[in-house]
């Protein structure tokens, strides 16, 4: 069983009891546990079920690269799925549940699928899933969906309980990994003057190290450590950071920290995770190695485990995963855990070696009493959902001639992969390192920053050596190099000297027996989440994928949350052994950020709740919102789609204010239109280039409805232009068209005309502006004027249509406009924005006596609509010129160009057969569905019918009492009177007639009173 | 004429940092050629400030320039007196091709303080703000999260910060989040 030793643990402080519960259980754990070390305590070894095959697991690793030991962590609004239990510090009433498995995790369903393995190869679901067609939607994907998919989403009404937040940090040299080597390196960066930030994953100093052993500068490496840590924490240049984890290497050494705040310690006050967005002239990674397992047949089952990490639980924690343990090894590494199990108390079985010789080390296992079996090999473990017993045979050979023994834990280790996923994430290129059989970053590719130069630099194991005296001075080196390559000067000072037993080297082992005949294969697992073993890679070889890229996808090795952190190497050289070519020329997959997954709320950072995204407010946005604002986005504003009473639907709202505007008095809140002031003495020149219409000629005083296109001749805004003074014009634009339009502006005065005099300032958000409109527009404002002095003459003489003035309105400064989007009698009046709400409050109370009502967009939609007013964005969506819209006045003849003109001369741009603005009234009056499509006679080639148009608005309109529409028809302006048919969604047929777009006073005397 | 009215009516919030909308501040966009003597001098009538280099704001108060691109700058002045300030500008810079508007109330200004205030900004702005690289007599137009905005420092512990108007609301609670309490990042 596994169980707590009685001494050792390095990490616990076993006066601190911890209570927490596993599937419903009540467990004990220590302070400083994580929970895959208490359920180890608690001889809780399987903790879950595989993906495909729903295998018992157990935890295999201690750290980052566990694939098996995934939970669901805590409960309501902190339930979290895949949360890997090797990473999780326990705290005082976690909880957490298995995954993958029905109806509980000792007795599964899916499991079944095991049995089925010889019918579930690599590349199963492509070869199953494609016949019959219908199948896939209604058969296979539901049942893929049921039994596949690790832990279970959130439940959708809960809401994450915590807070998220980035940092932005800037430093001269950061360095990832918080180990031995790290450190060392972090130490000397420093100590030249540069700025350094290190960070460390888990919530201590030292990495590996202080388990391995050895001595630094003849003391115990926790000493040195001890000391690194206190020299680094009281230097003012330095930044430390654990439990945050590099998480990925971008170009221009832009690196994200995923720092893990309060996990430890939920519903602490404060961010939950910390997203550091770090930019650093130079990245040192010290991400340390990772061992690999061994491939056998049984691997997988619940009991075997890294010897690195059944050491970490010894040491580190005070558990011990197994009473007998048999250790199986291609290196002397391994040897350390049989030694410090041994130590512990634990009975230690046998030491298998795949080598003939081995190093010291053995030796001192000898001494223990530990027997030591050279060329030998684990043929086959035996056992469900716990290791029983362990056939042993010649690591030559096909597996024959088994010996059996009976113990409870296996302990693998295949030889040290380094971390090289920071080194790789932006281009840094790795080479085959023969004798440690495994990828080290190749130093003269490192990733390169913008000048040409490697901005990152490996240290320690995470760049090969693997030795601590080697990894120290290598480290050592890196330090130096960061710095000096920051910009500073590293000072000459020795290397720590590290000092270890020495090793034998290792030997390449992929496969255990060498020949492992097929069942063995089909039983010795590459990668334990996505349940792919050693007979898949060889399939799918067989098959014809030669490229690792195409062979990950096909039996997905390493597809699974951990990202192939064991599988990758050993599914590899499986796969150059079936292709009879070599490792380095298989080479590996694409090593992608993050390293190990990252919450989204963490990317999300701030972004949540009231303000995941800005809402734009006019200044009149409260008063909009206490009196009945139906709301609609438009861009980033909220505008008042309509202003609905008690008692009202949204549509009855609207008819009232559509037929209050046009028989009393409306307001609209229209401060959400763009205003761009042009000046200069090339202004009127370049308006005459930016608007298809001439406005160097607009007198002062004078306004002018303007459109703009695009150089490809589309339109993409258009408003009303006033000129303010000789070389000042103010340009409106739509609501949404200000900044892009402002952008627009800036680009051709800065790339093409940057020797024009002008100068564009985009004043939006000066002036509150409100439309007055209605028969009794001029009676409340004259009534404003007598009420508070307003000096402004209002009236049609003194202010006529398509004019402005500056003056009083009123108690307020105002510049009016007479403009008409509704065809009423209307002025707009530009206010400072600070005086919005009272400007608002003074008309909404001297209109009382006439009728005032305020309107939204849907009301101005209509009204605008009666009077066949186009508007950017219904009747245009960028295919859309002017000539379309039947707006050729607007195209002036005079003008020797303007942005658009040369376009317009395009032949497709011409052509007769373009689809044309006209009205649309349905022949029974109903309203025709938006975005409806024509069709006309014939089918197309892909056998649809064919398309002679589109509606582009349509409203009912409660003045004329009818549905009315635009569309942009075929031939539309030449078939007046004749009928189209709509198909609707709904399965309904309209059938409308095509009529002249202007359903209302069609003279425009209305607006011109 | 109406009492004019700030975004937020001078709203507050106490977390790591003290967040206050600062009320209406008068504020002029002048774009022109920032070597122009006729410019310097209208900067130096209307604020008492000597042409600002790139990146640099000098102000006191609610008087001074802040250097906003190469040929723009954002003059303060006490909003009350933003007309006879643009009035006076504008004459200076007769005969001077140039823009000088009136966008004082187009503006949000929040003031935000404390010993963390510069670890609020470090949360949405992509700037670094240690102490060595922003000291007060400098200015940042960059982004707060999702929005545009400009800042400078007061003295070491309080920037003043600028946006647009209607995003006041989502600059305020924004600035609300990033100061919230526990959220000490512990850098500067």
């Amino acid at each position: 069983m596994s169980t707590r030793l009685a001494n050792q643990g390095r990490l616990i402080d076993r006066s601190k009891q911890v209570t927490f519960s596993f599937n419903g259980t009540s467990m004990q754990g220590y302070e400083g546990d994580t929970l895959a070390s208490a359920l180890l305590a608690n001889d809780q070894m399987m903790m879950g079920r595989s993906f495909k095959y729903h295998r018992p697991r157990g935890v295999v690793a201690s750290g980052a690269e566990e694939p098996n030991a995934l939970v669901g962590l805590g409960q309501g609004n902190r339930f979290e799925p895949n949360q890997r239990a090797t990473t999780t510090e326990l705290f005082n009433g976690l909880t957490s549940i298995s995954q993958n498995h029905w109806p509980n995790l000792e007795f599964d369903i899916g499991s079944i699928n095991t049995h089925l393995s010889r019918f579930l190869p690599a590349g199963f679901y492509y070869k199953m899933f494609i016949h019959p067609k219908p199948f896939w939607k209604h058969v296979y994907e539901p049942f893929i969906r049921q039994s596949a998919g690790l832990g279970k989403a959130p439940d959708k009404d809960n809401r994450d309980a915590d807070t998220y937040e980035h940092f932005y940090h800037f430093t001269d040299v950061l360095v990832i990994g918080g180990g031995v080597a790290g450190l060392q390196a972090a130490k000397v960066a420093a100590a030249s003057g540069a700025k350094v930030m290190l960070i460390e994953q888990t919530a201590h100093w030292g990495g590996r190290a202080p388990v391995d052993g050895g001595t630094i500068n003849d003391e115990p490496v926790d000493k040195f450590v001890e000391q690194l840590v206190s020299e680094l924490e009281a230097m003012d240049n330095v930044t430390m950071r654990n439990r945050c984890m590099g998480a990925g290497v971008y170009d221009h050494g832009y690196v994200l920290g995923y720092e893990r705040l309060t996990d430890h310690k939920p519903g602490t006050q404060g961010p939950r995770h910390r997203l550091w967005r770090i930019r650093a002239k130079q990245v040192v990674t010290a991400t340390g190695a990772i061992e690999r397992p061994l491939s056998f047949a049984g691997n997988d089952v619940p009991g075997v485990m890294l010897a690195s990490a059944m050491r970490d639980y010894v040491v580190n924690w005070g558990v011990t995963p197994g009473d007998r343990v048999i250790v199986a090894t291609n290196n002397d590494d391994a040897y350390r855990t049989a030694i410090i199990l041994k130590q512990a108390g634990v009975e230690v079985l046998r030491i298998v070696d795949a080598r003939t010789t081995a190093g010291p080390l053995a030796d001192e296992a000898r001494q223990l009493g530990i027997q030591v079996d050279p060329g030998k090999a684990i043929a086959k473990v035996k056992g469900g959902k716990r290791v029983k017993k362990v056939e042993l045979c010649n690591q030559e050979g096909i597996g024959g001639a088994r010996e059996e023994v009976e113990c409870d834990a296996v302990a693998m280790s295949g030889g040290w992969s380094p971390v090289v996923h920071m080194w790789s994430h932006c281009g840094g290129k790795l080479i085959w390192d023969e004798a440690q059989a495994h990828f080290r970053p190749d130093p003269s590719r490192p990733p390169l920053g913008a000048d040409g130069e490697g901005f990152v630099l490996a240290a320690g194991s995470s760049n090969g050596p693997l030795a601590l005296g080697d990894v120290l001075t290598d480290a050592d080196a890196a330090g130096k190099a960061a710095a000096k390559a920051a910009g500073f000067t590293a000072k000459r000072t020795k290397a720590p000297v590290g000092e270890t037993t020495a090793e034998a080297p290792m030997a390449a082992v992929w496969l255990m027996p060498a020949n492992a005949e097929i069942g063995l294969r089909m039983k010795s697992w590459l990668d334990f989440q996505n349940d792919v073993k050693v007979s898949d890679v060889q399939l799918a070889a067989r098959e014809g994928y030669e490229s690792v890229e195409h062979t990950k996808r096909y039996t997905t090795l390493g597809m699974a949350t951990d990202q192939g952190k064991l599988s990758n190497i050993n599914g590899l050289a499986i796969l150059a052994d079936a292709l009879d070519s070599e490792i380095p020329k298989v080479g590996t997959t694409t090593f992608r950020p993050p390293y190990t997954p990252i919450s989204l709320a963490s990317i999300g950072g701030e972004a949540r709740g009231e303000v995941f995204q800005p809402i734009r407010q006019t200044p009149m946005h409260n008063w909009h919102d206490k009196n009945g604002a139906d709301w609609e986005p438009v861009g980033h504003w909220r505008r008042t789609y309509a202003y609905v009473r008690p008692g009202e639907s949204v549509h009855d709202a609207v008819n009232r204010e559509v037929k209050n505007t046009r028989e009393n008095l409306g307001l609209l809140d229209a401060s959400t239109l763009g205003k761009l002031i042009v000046k200069g003495p090339d202004a009127g020149k370049f308006l005459d280039m930016m608007y298809t219409n001439m406005m160097s000629t607009l007198k002062v005083g004078k306004c002018r409805y303007g459109l703009m296109c695009s150089e490809n001749g589309f339109l993409i805004d258009d408003g009303v232009v006033a000129r303010i003074d000789e070389d000042t014009w103010l340009c409106h634009t739509t609501t949404g068209g200000a900044e892009r339009i402002h952008g627009h502006m800036e680009e051709w005065l800065q790339t093409e005309w940057w020797d024009w005099k002008v100068y564009v300032a985009n004043v939006t958000e000066q002036y509150a502006q409100v439309a007055v409109v209605g028969p009794n527009a001029r009676k409340v404002l004259e009534k404003l004027n007598a009420q508070a002095g307003g000096g402004m003459d209002v009236s049609k003489e003194a202010l006529p249509f398509m004019e402005w003035r500056d003056g009083k309105i009123g108690a307020f400064d105002a510049r009016a406009y007479r403009i008409s989007f509704s065809g009423e009698l209307s002025y707009e009046i530009a206010v400072p924005a600070s005086q919005g709400q009272a400007f608002w409050d003074a008309l909404m109370d001297a209109g009382k006596e006439f009728g005032v009502m305020p309107y939204g967009t849907e009301c101005l939609h209509i009204l605008r609509a009666e009077k066949g007013f186009i508007m950017i964005g219904d009747e245009t969506d960028g295919t859309v010129i002017p000539q379309d819209l039947g707006l050729h006045w607007a195209l002036s003849k005079k003008k020797e160009d303007y942005l658009g003109k040369r376009a317009h001369t395009r032949s497709h741009m011409a052509d007769p057969d373009r689809w044309k603005l006209v009205g649309l009234e349905t022949v029974d009056g109903s309203v025709l569905p938006d975005g409806a499509y024509a069709v006309g006679e014939g089918v197309n080639a892909n056998g649809q019918r064919n398309m002679i148009g589109r509606v582009t608005s349509t409203y009912y309109s409660a003045n004329l009492g009818k549905g009315i529409a635009m569309g942009l028809i075929k031939h539309g302006p030449d078939r007046m009177g004749e009928i189209v048919e709509f198909p609707g969604t709904d399965g309904k047929t309209y059938k409308a007639k095509i009529v002249d777009p202007i359903f209302y006073d069609k003279d425009g005397e209305k607006q011109n009173v | 004429m109406s009492e004019p009215i700030s975004a937020l009516n001078h709203a507050s919030f106490e977390g790591i940092a003290k967040v206050e909308e600062c009320g209406l501040q008068g504020m002029i966009t002048l774009r022109g050629d920032l070597s122009d003597k006729a410019l310097a001098k209208a900067v130096k009538d209307a604020t008492g400030q000597k042409m600002p280099g790139q990146r640099e704001a000098f102000v006191e108060g609610e008087s001074g320039v802040c250097w906003m691109s190469s040929d723009e700058l954002l003059v303060l002045v006490p909003y009350a007196e933003v007309d006879a300030k643009l009035a006076a500008m504008t004459k200076t810079l007769s005969g001077t091709h140039s823009l000088a508007v009136n966008v004082s109330d187009a503006r949000a200004v929040f003031r935000v303080s404390g010993t963390s205030a510069r670890e609020v900004l470090g949360k949405i702005a992509p700037v670094e703000l240690s102490a060595e690289a922003f000291q007060p007599g400098q200015i940042r137009r960059s982004r707060l999260a999702q929005i545009a905005g400009a800042f400078w420092m007061d003295d070491t512990e309080t920037f003043r910060v600028v946006c647009f108007r209607s995003a006041a609301d989502y600059a305020f609670n924004l600035l609300k989040v990033a100061a919230q309490p526990g959220s000490e990042v512990g850098i500067y």
